[in-house]
């Protein structure tokens, strides 16, 4: 979708929600609106589009209560502020328009919490991202490293990038929005993306890139929205295999959940974020066994997100609980960077290799 | 047996006055910060003991200033009948010296130890004697003792004593010095505040120090002192039942109808049937084995339960309600006198109330007050048998929450537990002992007003949900349809018919919008609305359209009043120049069919 036709959709996505709520009110109803649950219990598997979207249930919000009219009236408030900011073609963090609030009495926001969750309903309502709102989250995605190239269109004009020969050695950073970034061409056998910049870092120092033919992504933890739809983009545009590459704790495989299937708080946006074909390539728990990792007792904490994996319908494959019970069984964890142990060339050399063609990637 | 006469050479009967002292504990006086609680306490119990016997609206002063570095000296005073000038010796330098040891009825102190405890306690501590001032009437002089407590012997120690000039008509005063702190001046001050609770027909005026506090009656009423009774065949022991027996001329059947309560000529045959006893033998000749069997026969012969009415004073429901929004401000607050009933013989009632809401701390545990005959109990509020029933309800099903078993929140529970024999753990009388015929009873009495709190709170939360509908209704969908209407824009979507179809009533809506306040009353009923508008701010509203029918100011503030009326489904509307706030009220119309909403807020 072009960014006027994006726009255009948003546009006319929100004052489609004004314009209900004015008519109810016209017809002497008590203006109301229904969005679907947003909690793990209601995702469901889209088999068309293979990532996890919003189920049926819905909650009806109707202003027939203090909160709940106070709750329209805020997003009443900033429908008025996107409306404006698309006409006057301009855009803001949410950050900023949070501060905006300041001014809207009644409708002002008491944390900027409300502020992105109410931009996620009206995402979920409108069916637009929030870059269709001319809303931009407030960091930047992460880095990227590897044989590929790209275009982008940015505020002091077009500018083409190689991923590993025109940047530095910290890599090339995702712009917060992707959709000015055209993909060119790469050499490029398959991407690896990493939690910690401590791990990319080593596997750049070892020339892992250059030996595998792999484009590194750094996650920096859970990633952002940019670094996702990235992701997303690489694996439609070339059909290359994404692997992801986490410590061996409960909170990681939540980040590779992220990258797989989307988060539970935008399954809304799971189409254009998710990386259905991402595959888990480790730290697993077998591996702290096999190879005997440094490693840490579980927390009580750990301990208990584990058993709501185990309920959590994206990690419901056999794969994925035969490693959380064995986890639960050892109750032991270990982070990426403790291959160290075994020599700082092992994880490039024995263990991503090994794993590698086991998964037949290689 | 050389041992034996040994050890006999050591063996000797111990005073009372010499056993308290090495048992302080057992009194409650195990602390100096205690003992002035202790002290006040039982001066208290005594002054308001007498003033009920001699029906006078007590009038209590107690004072506590400090005369050395430790020493503290402690004033009780009252305008009680006195007490005769021969018998203050005994009264306050004799321990079991007391004239309500052998009574049945209610009354707040019993075993005569508490006062010449303080005195003993006063003389070990500090070595000053006790004065007392008591006068028992106009036409008689006053009389002033210095008295201590012979330790070996139990007897009192006049140090001096002799008429004395006094102002008072009739009264007692107490002057007690001993070692202390002030550690416990909050405990002190919360006692007398829980005994002005359950004693509203009497005043206390405290100083401490410097700081003067009273406690205001609110009952004119001097309270029905007590009666005594007999004693319940079924409360009897055997000790008792000897000394009796010993002191009649009367034969078996006389002496049980004569000497108990409840029992008549067919009990008094029942009891000698069962005991084997011909009811013609004089009692005094009774043996051991005979009153043996006779003690058995009579706790087994079915005789009504003695009469409580007389011996007993419960505060009452109107009494104890007064009494605690006197001292504490709540939102509601209910209160039960339960039916008088009997344990082992001795007659008992309970009384509870519930206060709730308020000034009460909103978080935390409940405040508990507890009570036995008209005294507070301060102390071991864990091993008590009213904490126990308290924590034994199932508050949840009250919506009232609980921490371990114990009621959470703005919540206030008194127990009142009046008894001609209020069975304690010990001496020092802080806490109720766990007879399963009390515990029912508070617990009925608990549940019962658990269900009439649970009703007002259900009751409170419906009206607080009707006016945060009425807010979202009438002050925040006008909001939401302005901000839509300039989205779609499209002309301002009227409102009104939203707040009609919902409400149903007649709404007042008050707004201040660039120095003009502005009351519109909409009448969404059936009927015509004869009403009053009341409003009363700041603002004179000389400029009012229309006028108002009724202007008054008192400091500042201005009370307007318009009569009107309006017709069905019609809309009235003054507005004025001012700067708003104050309060609205519409009058004439009841509650049900109103709502008062401030746009402004």
């Amino acid at each position: 979708m072009s960014k006027e036709e994006l726009e255009k959709k948003s546009y006319s996505a929100l004052l489609r929600i004004a314009s209900a709520w004015y008519d109810q009110m016209k017809a002497g109803e008590i203006p109301s609106i229904s969005l679907p649950t947003r909690t793990k219990f209601n995702i469901e598997f889209d088999d068309a589009s293979e990532v996890w979207k919003y189920g049926d249930k819905e909650s009806m919000r109707t202003a027939a209560s203090a909160k709940s009219a106070t709750h329209l009236l805020k997003m009443a408030y900033v429908i008025g502020f996107i409306k404006q900011q698309l006409k006057e073609n301009r855009s803001s963090t949410l950050r900023e328009m949070y501060y905006i609030s300041e001014g809207w009495k009644r409708a002002k926001f008491g944390a900027q919490d409300e502020s992105n969750f109410l931009i996620e309903d009206l995402e979920i309502l409108s069916d637009v991202p929030r870059e269709g709102f001319h809303l931009h989250p407030e960091e930047n995605g992460a880095s990227i490293y590897g044989p590929m190239r790209i275009r982008e269109e940015t505020r002091r004009g077009m500018k083409m990038i190689h991923c590993q020969d025109d940047v530095g050695q910290a890599g090339y950073t995702i712009p917060n929005n992707v959709e000015n970034i055209e993909l060119v061409d790469h050499d490029a056998k398959f991407v690896i993306a990493i939690e910690t910049g401590g791990m990319y870092d080593r596997l750049i120092e070892n020339g892992f890139d250059e030996e595998q033919h792999a484009i590194l992504v750094h996650l920096k933890g859970q990633p952002a929205r940019s670094t996702r739809r990235m992701l997303n983009k690489i694996s439609a545009a070339w059909d290359l295999p994404v692997l992801v590459f986490t410590d061996g704790d409960p909170w990681s495989y939540r980040i590779y959940a992220s990258v797989a299937y989307g988060a539970i708080k935008s399954a809304h946006m799971s189409e254009l974020l998710a990386t259905p074909k991402s595959q888990f390539i480790g730290l697993q728990p077998s591996d702290i066994r096999d190879y005997n990792l440094p490693s840490d007792k579980l927390t009580e904490k750990d301990q208990e997100a584990l058993k709501s994996e185990l309920t959590d319908p994206r990690f419901a494959t056999d794969y994925w609980r035969k490693q959380i019970n064995l986890q639960i069984e050892m109750n032991l964890k270990s982070e990426q960077q403790a291959f160290a142990a075994r020599g700082l060339d092992f994880v490039t050399k024995k263990y991503l290799p090994a794993r590698l063609s086991e998964m037949g990637i290689i | 047996m050389v041992l034996a006469e040994e050890l006999a050479k050591q063996q000797r009967s111990i005073s009372v006055a010499e056993f308290f002292e090495k048992n302080k504990h057992l009194l409650g006086f195990d602390s100096p910060t205690r003992g002035v609680i202790t002290t006040i306490k039982e001066a208290v119990d005594n002054s308001l003991d007498a003033c009920e016997e001699a029906q006078v609206l007590p009038d209590i002063f107690i004072s506590i200033r400090k005369v050395s570095n430790e020493v503290f000296r402690i004033i009780v005073e009252d305008n009680g009948p006195g007490i005769v000038p021969a018998q203050v010796p005994f009264v306050f330098g004799k321990l079991l010296y007391g004239s309500r040891f052998h009574q049945i009825r209610q009354t707040r102190g019993q075993q005569g130890i508490g006062i010449s405890a303080a005195v003993l306690y006063a003389q070990l501590t500090s070595g000053v004697p006790t004065i007392v001032i008591s006068r028992t009437g106009a036409k008689e002089s006053a009389h002033r003792f210095e008295i201590q407590i012979r330790i070996e012997t139990n007897e009192p120690d006049i140090i001096a004593a002799g008429p004395f000039e006094w102002d008072r008509t009739h009264g007692t005063r107490v002057q007690i010095e001993f070692r202390s702190t002030m550690a416990a001046k909050k405990k002190l001050l919360e006692y007398l505040r829980y005994t002005s609770v359950v004693n509203p027909h009497a005043r206390f005026r405290v100083e401490l120090d410097d700081e003067s506090f009273t406690f205001e009656r609110v009952s004119q009423e001097a309270i029905a002192c007590p009666v005594a009774i007999q004693p319940h065949p079924h409360g009897i022991e055997f000790g008792q039942l000897k000394r009796m027996v010993a002191a009649s001329d009367l034969n078996l059947a006389e002496f049980l109808v004569e000497s108990f309560s409840r029992v008549g000529k067919k009990s008094a045959q029942e009891i000698c049937g069962r005991a084997g006893l011909n009811g013609s033998r004089k009692v005094r000749g009774l043996s051991t084995e005979d009153l043996k069997k006779l003690l058995a026969a009579m706790q087994e012969v079915a005789v009504p339960a003695p009469p409580a009415t007389q011996c007993l004073s419960p505060i009452g429901e109107e009494l104890i309600r007064r009494g605690l929004e006197k001292e504490f401000q709540m939102d509601f607050v209910a209160a039960r006198t339960r039916p008088s009933s009997v344990f082992s013989g001795h007659s008992f009632m309970v009384e509870a109330a519930i206060g709730y809401g308020g000034r009460l701390p909103a978080e935390g545990n409940a405040i508990l007050l507890r009570f036995a005959n008209r005294v507070p109990l301060m102390y071991q509020q864990g091993a008590c048998a009213i904490t126990e029933c308290v924590t034994g309800i199932t508050w949840k099903l009250y919506n009232i929450p609980s921490q371990g078993g114990f009621p959470a929140g703005p919540v206030l529970i008194l127990v009142h537990v009046a008894s001609t024999n209020v069975p304690f753990t010990s001496e020092s009388k802080d806490a109720i002992a766990g007879i399963p015929e009390i515990e029912k009873e508070i617990t009925l009495a608990l549940q019962d007003l658990g269900r009439e709190l649970k009703n007002f709170v259900s009751r409170r939360d419906k009206s607080k949900l009707a006016e945060d509908r009425a807010r979202a209704v009438c002050a925040i969908i006008p909001e939401i349809a302005e901000k839509v209407s300039e989205i779609v824009e499209k002309p301002l979507v009227d409102t009104s018919p939203i707040e009609g179809k919902l409400m149903r009533k007649m709404i007042a809506k008050k707004a201040t919008r660039e120095g003009n306040v502005t009351i519109e009353l909409n009448n969404y009923t059936t009927q015509d609305a004869d009403v009053s508008v009341y409003e009363i701010s700041p603002d004179n509203a000389a400029d009012a359209v229309p006028k108002a029918d009724f202007v008054s100011e008192m400091d500042g503030q201005f009370t307007k009043v318009w009569k009107i009326k309006i017709p069905p489904r019609e809309v009235w509307r003054v507005s004025y120049s001012g700067k708003g706030g104050g309060i609205l009220d519409i009058r004439g119309i009841e509650d049900a069919k109103k709502m008062v909403v401030d746009l402004d807020v």
